[in-house]
């Protein structure tokens, strides 16, 4: 039996067989990215967000430096004032260095009130390293990006 | 070796770190008589990162995403090592729930390894289609990974104490779907290449490893499990809960490239059978232990090792009381295994050091820290 299958060929026709099955395959892996844009999972970690307060406008942000302090790529910089009347701190400037970020999430785990976010926008290449930096206004709106088609 | 005169018929020819079989940036320099091998020299250091020395400089948490970036294929796996290590350091256990879900996805990544393996080692060897397969299959347990964490790659799953992310809705219907389609997937795999007459005479016989050769040079992993020997971490020394479950060490004898094929196939079969269980008594309750914001054990030092996909995957800290740790060191499956190259390619020709490479199973993220 094991000789006669050696003769007939019989180890590679049952790959052969198995190739002409999946010829036409149910589900297709491949992604057509540009034309058609993958759907992310909910928890993807991806470009950051500050997260404003939608009523007012204002930052969620209490400045109170944990996600800079817990990044082990030390790449956030929050500024902040102490505002005398309230005896809050107010942020000034804060920004965020995509160039060297490895999208753990620990950032987004330490933030108390849930102000910074990776969200799901994965499309962050840029044309220089400057503008990898991200400042409090582009983490705030969201990158713009050129589109040229 | 490369600096030993040559006599008149031998020569020395440089593989990598280009060649597209060295898996990565790995330089062979092989001794060759002919077509045959008489010696090889490893040059590695190409993706040395300092990884060991980034992590004096972090705190114990702030490490835990770096040891993902050493075996990329494996980043699960190595996260898990090092949480347990620093959870034995605080002298701290996971709960259960966590020591299950962390059985699961660890499991999930050796099916993944192992597929990524299988599909790069028989394209090394002509085979173009499995690698196809396996990366379809692959891609199944990257999003199981995606949904679960939000990354694919390199996944920082665990936290050190348990988990951070709670399991999402429907993950055990994605896992035993995924197991259910699994395992006859691995059939088809064994249909295409286990009794195909090429790759049998590729394999059979090429780069012999005994089980005294595996122990001499500290192989470990599926390597020494298809030289005869039955050593596997989760049955010797289990950790994670390993004892609850039911399933088998897969060995071999001869200790071929073959042998090793059929090894890894049977692991990835008692990989399905260890997630089956896991998912079906995942136990609720809390999913992180008692562990304080701030990290900073007590002085001292320990040794933790894992069952790695491709081998003993081991973390040695040291903590001098403080916040970061005095000393890491991480002995890597894919370095200590490719010692043994040398032993397989001496005597074999050029074309069959492809295949010896391959079935070490190198990650070279890992090789070079
Ligand atoms: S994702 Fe990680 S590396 Fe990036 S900013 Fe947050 S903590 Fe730092
Ligand atoms: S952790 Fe959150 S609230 Fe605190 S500074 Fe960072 S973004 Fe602002």
């Amino acid at each position: 039996m094991k000789l006669l299958r050696k003769i007939l060929l019989g180890d590679l026709w049952d790959g052969l067989k198995l190739t002409f099955r999946t010829q036409a395959p149910k589900n297709i892996y491949t992604e057509q990215y540009p034309a058609e844009r993958p759907r992310v999972a909910e928890r993807f970690r991806g470009a950051p967000r500050l997260n404003i307060n939608p009523t007012n406008g204002e930052t969620l942000c209490i400045s109170c430096d944990l996600c800079a302090i817990v990044c082990p790529e030390k790449l956030i910089k929050v500024t902040s004032v102490r505002n005398p009347e309230t005896r809050r701190k107010d942020l000034v400037k804060f920004t965020y260095d995509l160039s060297r970020c490895m999208f753990c999430g620990l950032c987004e785990d330490a933030c108390p009130v849930d102000a910074l976010e990776l969200t799901q926008d994965f499309e962050l290449a840029g044309y220089s390293r400057e503008g990898a930096i991200w400042d409090r206004q582009m983490l705030e709106e969201g990158p713009h990006p050129q589109r040229f088609r | 070796m490369t600096e030993t005169l040559l006599d008149a018929n031998e020569l020395v020819l440089n593989m990598g770190p280009q060649h597209p079989s060295t898996h990565g940036v790995l330089r062979v320099v092989l001794k060759l008589d002919g077509e045959r091998v008489t010696g090889t020299d490893c040059v590695i250091g190409y993706l040395h990162r300092g990884v060991e020395k980034i992590g004096e400089h972090r705190t114990y948490a702030m490490f835990a995403p770096y040891v993902d970036r050493m075996d990329y294929l494996a980043a699960v796996s190595n996260g898990l090592g090092y949480c347990l290590a620093v959870e034995k350091l605080l002298n701290v256990t996971a709960p259960p729930r966590a020591q299950a879900v962390r059985v699961i996805l660890a499991e999930l990544n050796r099916i993944a390894s192992h597929l990524f393996w299988l599909g790069t080692h028989a394209l090394d060897i002509g085979a173009m289609t499995p690698l196809f397969y396996t990366l379809r299959e692959r891609e199944e347990v990257l999003k199981i990974f995606e949904n679960y964490c939000g990354a694919r790659i390199t996944t920082h799953a665990f936290r050190i104490g348990g988990l951070y992310y709670e399991l999402y809705d429907g993950f055990e219907a994605q896992v035993l779907a995924f197991c259910e389609m699994f395992e006859r997937r691995v059939d088809e795999y064994e249909t295409m290449l286990t009794e195909n007459r090429i790759w049998v005479d590729r394999l059979v016989g090429v780069g012999i490893l005994t089980a005294q050769d595996c122990k001499e040079l500290g192989v470990t992993g599926p390597m020494i499990r298809a030289s005869g020997l039955r050593w596997d971490l989760r049955k010797a020394q289990p950790y994670s809960g390993y004892e609850q479950y039911d399933f088998e060490i897969p060995t071999r004898t001869n200790g071929d490239t073959y042998d090793r094929y059929m090894v890894r196939i049977a692991e990835m079969r008692q990989s399905v059978r260890i997630v089956r269980q896991a998912v079906q008594s995942i136990p609720e309750g809390p999913q992180m232990a008692k562990v304080p914001k701030v990290i900073k054990p007590p002085a001292g030092e320990v040794y933790v090792s894992v069952e790695a996909p491709k081998g003993e995957l081991g973390y040695f800290l040291v903590s001098d009381g403080t916040l970061n740790p005095y000393r890491v060191r991480v002995r890597p499956p894919s370095f200590v295994n490719l010692q043994a190259l040398n032993r397989m390619a001496r005597g074999a020709l050029i074309a069959d050091v492809v295949a010896i490479i391959g079935t070490i199973d190198i990650v070279l993220g890992e090789v070079d820290r």
